[in-house]
């Protein structure tokens, strides 16, 4: 019995087309190719889902109505970053993400998608020149994730299944490590100095034994501060054969030295902060670096594309292999790959094209300037306690409110009002930190932009 | 430059067209010169070579005086260098033998030789694991997988290997019939022992996954969980095989290959056993106190009966069905393309009660449940 | 077959694009930066040059210099030389479901009313997207029965760690780490649900297929589970397209064994209205957001799993949830979740995707999802019979039952009779503009290819697939060559020479890597 319901997703929901399909295979209707699933197992009735909006423009209406009740950051004063950070997207990142011959590929082979293997070969040679390291791997699903990999990697590289992991490690980023590492390998954190936010190097060094696989620590920090005696936790981690592992911010890459430059044995970090929209959270992507060493590039569980000519001399892709010839007794499983996040390893190589290394030059200094210039601005607020952490800085720094008797909530909410997205409130996280929220200045806060938030912020206070 | 070894094996292949069974053995050999027979291997060693001659300036072609091999290298112009083999117009297995030894001695990358199972066995018994060889099919008897699927494929992993392409080495069984069972009537074959051979070369598109194990790792993975789950107080008896011999390498000993080896407390205590060793083992130890320990063999899929013949009837019904325990990688398992398991002890009732479910171990922490049928 | 179905005479654009370095002119610029404002460069003074010794970079990144159009023209090109779902007629990948991703929804997702949200911004700011989730899981709820949905997982195989480490979580609270240590799966399940399950310490037992019927192996299942069962890790269908119709005896037989079962529900296309993960107990499941629901699949990701569960198993769900305040009327983002495995992702999923899921079930209802599985599956019947009668293409397992909504064939006869198996065919439809994939390993089915059609393809599109099919089996026959050399009407040729991908000393990951070891095209680089 043919059903009337013509879609525009569904071609052959024409019913005379369904006819002529059914007469070819010799089955009368559809039910019958579901008469394998027993009756007790069949749904009864329709899913109890709201009618359709089957006209384009209802759907736009009824959306975009959902859509209106938001109020981007991104259309503000916007002081928030930790992690997801508001940078200028180039328009032609924009337009390469809309490329339908990008967005609607998956798995194809690198002779009709070649475009996709070149462009991600690309991205990871471009990171590469970022990262100063040989290896970089096709995306991961973030940075929490890349972060998460790397460790587990340090683990099979030397054997071991003990990580020292710095405590000013971003909370969410920890669980995830913490979540991804369980149970086969064990998180322990060293200390950091309440003040200058850096590394305890005692702590850590009495943590350090012979079953730690990876010392692993953030730069710039959380917090927003620049450790500045990374080659120091390295050569610590090195001593007890251990390997250094940093998470770092590509953006910073264009003025500030590669973790490879103080001994970091891998790399890894979020790319959302080249070319990617802010998405709630939604866009991002991680990498991972090394050296060129097989004992490394064995134990990357994610694609590695790599460069093979062709018969006909021309620029081939195709994914690096390789067979592991011994099965080692420590040998927990390989990680999975799935689906993770390669449009955005496209869409960041736009990125670090389109820039240049001028262009990532300019890109930190306008930050460190922009920065130093907030916190400048901030320190002279009476009751204002900025930097309440660190003394060198990246992008972003912590104020404290303490002084000032207001919470963090109400000057946020005040500032809302005014059209500022106040910085991200520290309060609950860091309990010990007190009234506390980390303001992050990127390229697209102008002078006016900061010196608004200043004055709003005075008359806040004062108030 | 690639150092190819190349054996010929004249008289094989020429009972096939004549309906005899291989030409192993004198009066057989007589029988089909007789009837007429023309032999097989020259123009089966000439297609491979026609093959190779593309690559020749990057071949260094050693092979043995006259029909075993010089002959059909003139006759398709590849320049090479002769062995000092002494043979007669009649070559004979222990041609085969010397020639395999002096060309594994001259350090060749890879050993061809164009014959049937009988030659394959000549060659295992003189280079044993220590050379890399690749058979050209032109035998008869063809149970073996140490040959290639045809002259023209082994044409292609020859010029895989001398254009440089990798493969792990895999230890691939020389089979041959039981001449014992086909004295019986009854056509079976034995394993007679392993020769290395080029790895599966694989295509582009299963390259996906980053790192696969090989092999030889993966035998290493389901050795380590049997070890694992040993029971110190358990006998097991480990059948042939080269996936069963690595659980005794993870123990640190040496088993044997082609023997059943007993197993107790992580030790040695018995190599090489025949049934009757078996039996006295099992008694000793006790019914539900054992366990038989066996790879599948052949190609078909035979978990018992093919190549591991000391396990026989008598053996087998001494412990039950649960008291089998298979070992084998999923490769080999991929190799049956869904057919199950085979049994053949000798003993047709045995055999029926056997099929059913089996625990197989196929790596680190890795099992599956897979069928055995008649 | 008429001639609108004739293989049309394509050849994909090949530009032959240098590696993006080559492009590279000293002194061009993409895009510039803001200007430093007087005020700011006088109050920062020198802050970069007063940042210690070994924190500022000594030398520049070697990026590549290149003028705004000349990028944006590179990557065109490129994407010239990919074959989008948008663009070919992409059934012949299997598994993935590579369905029409609706325009419209790509504008929803693009809008800077998501695009500009920071995740941390005030809740009050955000209700609008936080709506979008909300609702998305109470229609994941009612296509599924289950009580309650984490958007979380950046994709299916991240679903499985999240699933599994629920399950780890659960088995460790009742004390039982020690005793409840395996998990059971099929040999044909995503390879990621194998790999997950050791990576959370547990044996894996993987089930084979009955060799007539296809559906895992009954006695062999019933040997597996034991008290030792923590859970299973099932997909039905599987991927040969086969639906178990004792798929609710081997959960029975599991909880009966005081274990959990889990869903993988990536081949959900076919049953969407007709069949739910509640019906045969399932504790939990995971949809792929990129698959069934229709977001684009990004040459790889970014994708989103999303995860249910059953009441049971909530508190054990990854923070936050979002839920919706009645009291006063707002949505937030639930942190209270007593038992949770923490966070698996960076805040709260892949948004762009809930979006786009969420307006395709808007725009479909409940008689449009049915009636996409149900033309999924005509669909996919209709290729079965073409192809089963295909020279040298063979149909294992379930001999002349339908299937759901894909198909696990094989080629091994057209290998063994002219020596071109699945590769070469895979080179070869290239050149007539179409994908096809083999299997997840291991191949339990030599020679395997298998073939989704979803509901997005119109009769007249799929019988161009299958007529290019037919042809190249033709070609496989009469001249194998072709299909041994091919592509030919692809962007680039054949990459014959895999030891290049293969060998650690020939092998380049990044253009960094080849120039130490190369130089020109290939040739090794001479010492110095």
């Amino acid at each position: 019995m043919a059903r009337k319901f013509i879609h525009p997703y569904i071609p052959n929901s024409v019913p005379e087309v369904q006819q002529e399909m059914l007469q070819e295979i010799g089955v009368k209707d559809i039910d019958e190719f579901y008469e394998c699933v027993p009756d007790e197992q069949k749904v009864q009735g329709k899913l109890d889902l709201p009618d359709p909006l089957l006209s384009e423009a209802a759907l736009k209406r009824h959306v975009e109505g959902i859509l209106a009740r938001n109020q981007p950051a991104g259309n503000m004063i916007n002081f928030l970053g930790g992690g997801c950070w508001d940078h200028h997207v180039p328009a032609v990142c924009d337009e390469i993400a809309s490329r339908s011959e990008f967005l609607t590929a998956y798995a194809g082979e690198p002779y009709e998608d070649h475009g996709r293997f070149q462009a991600l070969f690309e991205y990871a040679s471009m990171m590469a020149e970022l990262l100063d390291v040989e290896v970089v791997n096709i995306p991961t699903y973030d940075g929490s994730q890349a972060a998460a990999t790397a460790l587990s990697m340090a683990c099979r590289i030397t054997g071991r299944l003990e990580v020292l992991v710095a405590a000013s490690t971003a909370p969410d980023r920890l669980s995830v490590i913490k979540s991804y590492l369980y149970p086969d390998i064990k998180v322990n954190l060293f200390d950091y100095d309440p003040d200058t936010g850096l590394a305890d190097l005692d702590d850590l060094s009495a943590r350090l034994s012979d079953q730690t696989a990876a010392v692993y620590f953030e730069n710039p920090a959380f917090l927003g501060y620049l450790e500045t005696r990374g080659q120091e936790i390295s050569a610590l981690a090195h001593e007890r054969d251990a390997l250094s592992v940093v998470w770092t911010d590509p953006a910073s890459l264009g003025v500030l030295n590669p973790p490879r430059a103080y001994g970091a044995d891998l790399t890894c970090g979020e790319i959302q902060p080249l070319g990617i929209h802010m998405f709630m959270g939604g866009g991002r992507a991680g990498f991972i670096g090394a050296p060129d060493d097989e004992r490394y590039i064995k134990e990357y569980p994610s694609r590695l594309f790599g460069i093979a000519p062709t018969t006909h001399r021309e620029w081939g892709f195709g994914d690096v292999a390789w067979e592991r010839t011994s099965f080692a007794s420590r040998e927990t499983s390989k990680e999975f790959v799935g689906t993770a996040s390669a449009l955005w390893g496209i869409i960041a190589g736009v990125y670090l094209a389109l820039m240049g290394p001028e262009g990532m030059r300019e890109l930190g200094e306008n930050c460190i300037k922009r920065t130093r210039y907030a916190l400048n601005k901030m320190a002279g607020l009476p009751g204002v306690k900025a930097p309440a952490i660190g003394t060198h800085f990246f992008k972003e720094f912590v104020v404290n409110f303490d002084g000032c008797g207001k919470t963090v909530v109400h000057i946020n909410a005040e500032l809302l009002r005014r059209g500022i997205m106040g910085g991200q409130d520290l309060s609950q996280v860091y309990p010990g930190m007190g009234q506390s929220a980390l303001y992050s200045l990127t390229e697209k806060r102008s002078r006016e932009d900061i010196d608004c938030l200043v004055n709003e912020l005075e008359k806040i206070l004062s108030s | 430059m690639f150092r190819l070894g190349l054996i010929i094996n004249p008289v094989a292949g020429m009972g096939g067209p004549l309906g005899l069974k291989g030409t192993d053995g004198e009066e057989i050999l007589e029988l089909a010169l007789k009837k007429g027979a023309l032999p097989q291997a020259p123009s089966r060693a000439a297609h491979v070579l026609k093959a190779l001659s593309q690559e020749k300036d990057k071949i260094c072609l050693l092979t043995c005086p006259g029909p075993m091999g010089a002959d059909t290298a003139i006759q398709c112009s590849m320049p090479f260098e002769t062995i000092p083999l002494k043979i007669n117009q009649k070559t004979s297995p222990e041609d085969t033998r010397r020639a395999a030894k002096m060309l594994q001695q001259r350090s060749v990358d890879l050993l061809l030789f164009v014959g049937g199972d009988g030659t394959a066995r000549d060659i295992g018994s003189a280079v044993g694991e220590r050379q890399l060889c690749l058979g050209v099919p032109a035998g008869v008897k063809m149970h073996s997988s140490v040959f290639a699927l045809s002259p023209h494929h082994a044409a292609e992993i020859a010029l895989g290997l001398i254009k440089g392409r990798r493969s792990q080495p895999r230890l691939a069984e020389i089979m041959d019939i039981d001449e014992e069972a086909f004295r019986a009537d009854q056509l079976r074959a034995r394993l007679f022992g392993y020769l290395p051979v080029p790895g599966s070369q694989r295509g582009l598109q299963l390259l996906k996954a980053g790192s696969s194990a090989s092999e030889k790792a993966k035998q290493q993975a389901s050795a380590a969980f049997f070890v694992e789950e040993m029971d110190p107080n358990r006998l097991y008896l480990i059948g042939p095989g080269t996936t069963t011999r690595a659980i005794l390498q993870a123990l640190g000993q040496e088993g044997t290959l082609l023997g059943v080896d007993a197993l107790r407390d992580g030790q040695i205590i018995g190599k090489d056993l025949n049934e009757k060793d078996c039996l006295a083992l099992l008694d000793q130890a006790g019914f539900e106190q054992a366990t038989i320990v066996v790879t599948p063999i052949g190609g078909q899929g035979f978990i018992l009966g093919r190549g591991n013949q000391q396990l026989s009837a008598e053996v087998v019904r001494r412990v039950s069905k649960k008291q089998i325990l298979v070992v084998a990688t999923p490769d080999k398992l991929q190799l049956l393309r869904g057919s199950p398991f085979r049994l053949d002890t000798g003993d047709p009732e045995l055999d029926r009660q056997l099929c059913g479910i089996y625990r197989v171990l196929t790596g680190y922490r890795e099992s599956a449940y897979y069928r055995a049928e008649l | 077959m008429s001639d609108k179905t004739k293989s049309r005479d394509f050849h994909q654009a090949r530009w032959n694009e240098p590696i993006i370095f080559d492009l590279s002119t000293p002194g061009e610029r993409g895009i510039l930066l803001p200007e430093m404002e007087p005020e700011i460069e006088t109050s920062a003074g020198d802050a970069l040059g007063e940042l210690p010794g070994d924190l500022k970079r000594s030398s520049p990144p070697g990026l590549p210099e290149m003028a705004q159009m000349r990028v944006l023209k590179h990557y065109l090109r490129l994407s010239q030389e990919n074959l989008g779902a948008d663009l070919n007629v992409d059934i012949g990948q299997g598994t993935c479901t590579m369905k029409y991703s609706p325009k419209i929804n790509e504008q929803f997702a693009a809008s800077p009313q998501l695009s500009g949200l920071h995740p941390v911004q005030d809740e009050n700011t955000v209700q609008g997207v936080l709506e979008i989730m909300y609702q998305l899981e109470q229609f994941l709820k009612a296509i599924s029965g289950m009580d309650r949905f984490s958007l979380q997982p950046g994709g299916g195989s991240h679903a499985i760690l999240a699933i599994v480490s629920m399950i780890r979580a659960w088995v460790d609270d009742r004390g039982l780490s020690d005793t409840k240590d395996e998990i059971i799966t099929t040999i044909f399940s995503h390879p990621s649900n194998c790999a997950v399950a050791r990576a959370k310490g547990f044996k894996v037992i993987n089930i084979y297929p009955d060799p007539k019927t296809g559906r895992p192996d009954l006695e062999a299942f019933k040997e597996a589970v034991s008290e030792r069962t923590a859970a299973l890790l099932i997909t039905n269908p599987e991927d040969t397209g086969i639906y178990n119709e004792n798929i609710k005896e081997l959960t029975d037989l599991v909880h009966a064994h005081g274990g959990l079962c889990s869903y993988d529900q990536a081949n959900a296309n076919g049953i969407l209205g007709i069949t739910r993960a509640v019906n045969a107990n399932f504790d939990f499941c995971f949809f792929n957001i990129h698959k069934t629901f229709s977001s684009p699949h990004g040459c790889g990701g970014p994708g989103c799993g999303v995860v249910g569960v059953k009441e049971h198993l909530i508190p054990y769900l990854p923070v936050p949830l979002t839920s919706f305040d009645e009291a006063n009327n707002r949505y937030y983002l639930d942190y209270d979740v007593p038992k949770t495995i923490g966070k698996i992702k960076d805040y709260y999923g892949v948004i762009p995707a809930m979006i786009r899921a969420y307006a395709w079930i808007r725009s479909l209802g409940a008689e449009g999802l049915l009636e996409a599985a149900r033309v999924a599956v005509l669909n996919n019947n209709y290729i079965l019979n073409r192809i089963r009668a295909m020279k040298g293409a063979e149909v294992p397992y379930a001999e002349g039952e339908h299937r759901i909504e894909q198909v696990r064939y094989s080629f091994q006869l057209l290998k063994e009779e002219t020596g071109c198996g699945f590769d070469e065919v895979q080179r070869r439809i290239c050149d007539f503009m179409c994908h096809l994939w083999s299997s997840h390993e291991p191949f339990v089915v030599p020679e395997p290819f298998t073939i989704e059609p979803t509901e997005s393809y119109s009769k007249q599109e799929i019988d161009e697939y299958l007529a290019a099919l037919e042809k190249i089996i033709e070609e496989a026959c009469a001249t194998p060559d072709v299909l041994k050399t091919a592509p030919h009407n692809s962007p680039i040729h054949h990459v014959a020479e895999h030891e290049y991908l293969d060998d650690p000393k020939l092998w380049a990951v990044t253009w960094r890597m080849y120039k130490n070891r190369f130089e020109g095209y290939f040739e090794p680089k001479k010492e110095q």
